[in-house]
């Protein structure tokens, strides 16, 4: 029996069907989530995914924080489910207190649209098979994805080997370069980079499916291939 | 009761924003050498006196209309105007 991941979809959501379509093709199943749903539909892993959800109205992610999904979300985060946020599910993951920091506006201002060298940090079950100084292609696409931790946050972030990726080129300011963190516990990881986008040697690269398979690893029920 | 939520960048926070618009200030020749964008929220609230309804509009601007890591927040009670 495959994984069942659940892909969340809010109003303003535009990354979900590529979600869907990604985790397909890494052989699991995909449980589509409206964002009013406040079960997952009994999946095993979650995948939020990126857009405008709530049209970015406050904060990116903070209106979305607040819904009935995210309240499954984060009970099964707490038993110890897999969690992955990509682009606006990071910023959704944040403002949720799932994951340390937030995400602001790019120091320059600009929208961001290209690939992005990724430089792994450490082994993690989320990165299979790779090790620190591998670096992954997969591509960026965000005005607000500047990522902001305090001095207090970063020193647990890196203390605790909670940085997965840096960006080998810093393309929004982040702090750091960080471009990918986990949780303190390992099983909610957030970045702004789109792996889903990364899954077809039609479009590039095939990276991405490096942390979905990372994702399915984690999730309870084993996705054989 | 009318009370007014205002949520601005904490100090030291880069605020891409507000340099933004002091470098557009200054381009049309006003001497600003800093400007800050924050929020401003007017809400309506049922509360019995202008106490509670601070204490309320705090608790949603810490919950929700302000992020505590990057930004500060002010309330203030609108005063009723009885004609």
């Amino acid at each position: 029996m495959s994984a069942r991941v659940a892909v969340l979809a809010f109003p303003g959501s535009c990354d979900d069907r590529d979600a869907v379509r990604a985790v397909e093709l890494v052989g699991a199943e995909p449980v589509r989530v409206w964002h009013a749903d406040s079960d997952l539909g009994g999946a095993d892993a979650v995948i939020v995914p990126g857009g405008f959800s709530y049209g970015d109205y406050l904060r990116p992610g903070a209106l979305a924080a607040l819904s009935p999904a995210m309240a499954a979300v984060a009970e099964l985060a707490a038993a110890g489910g897999p969690v992955l946020g990509i682009c606006n599910g990071f910023q959704v993951l944040t403002e949720a207190g799932l994951l340390p920091g937030v995400l602001r506006p790019n120091a320059h201002l600009k929208f961001r649209c290209q690939d992005v060298g990724l430089r792994v940090q450490r082994e993690s079950a989320w990165l299979p098979d790779m090790v620190a100084g591998d670096v992954l292609e997969i591509p960026v696409k965000h005005h607000d994805g500047c990522f902001f931790a305090t001095p207090g946050q970063l020193e647990d972030l890196d203390g605790h080997g909670q940085v997965l990726l840096r960006y080998v080129h810093n393309p929004n300011g982040s702090v750091e370069s960080i471009a990918c963190i986990t949780n303190a516990a390992g099983n909610v990881a957030g970045l702004m980079p789109h792996p889903e986008h990364a899954v077809d040697p039609l479009l590039g690269s095939v990276d991405g499916r490096i942390l979905l398979r990372g994702l399915l690893d984690q999730a309870a029920v084993g996705a054989p291939a | 009761m009318k009370v007014t939520v205002t949520v601005r960048p904490r100090a030291g926070i880069l605020d891409p924003q507000g340099e933004a618009l002091r470098r557009s200030l200054q381009g049309l020749g006003y001497a600003a050498s800093d400007v800050r964008a924050g929020k401003v929220f007017d809400l309506e609230l049922e509360a019995a006196d202008e106490r509670e309804a601070l204490r309320l509009a705090g608790r949603i601007a810490e919950q929700v209309l302000s992020n505590p890591l990057i930004e500060e927040f002010e309330v203030h009670a609108h005063a009723e105007v009885h004609a």
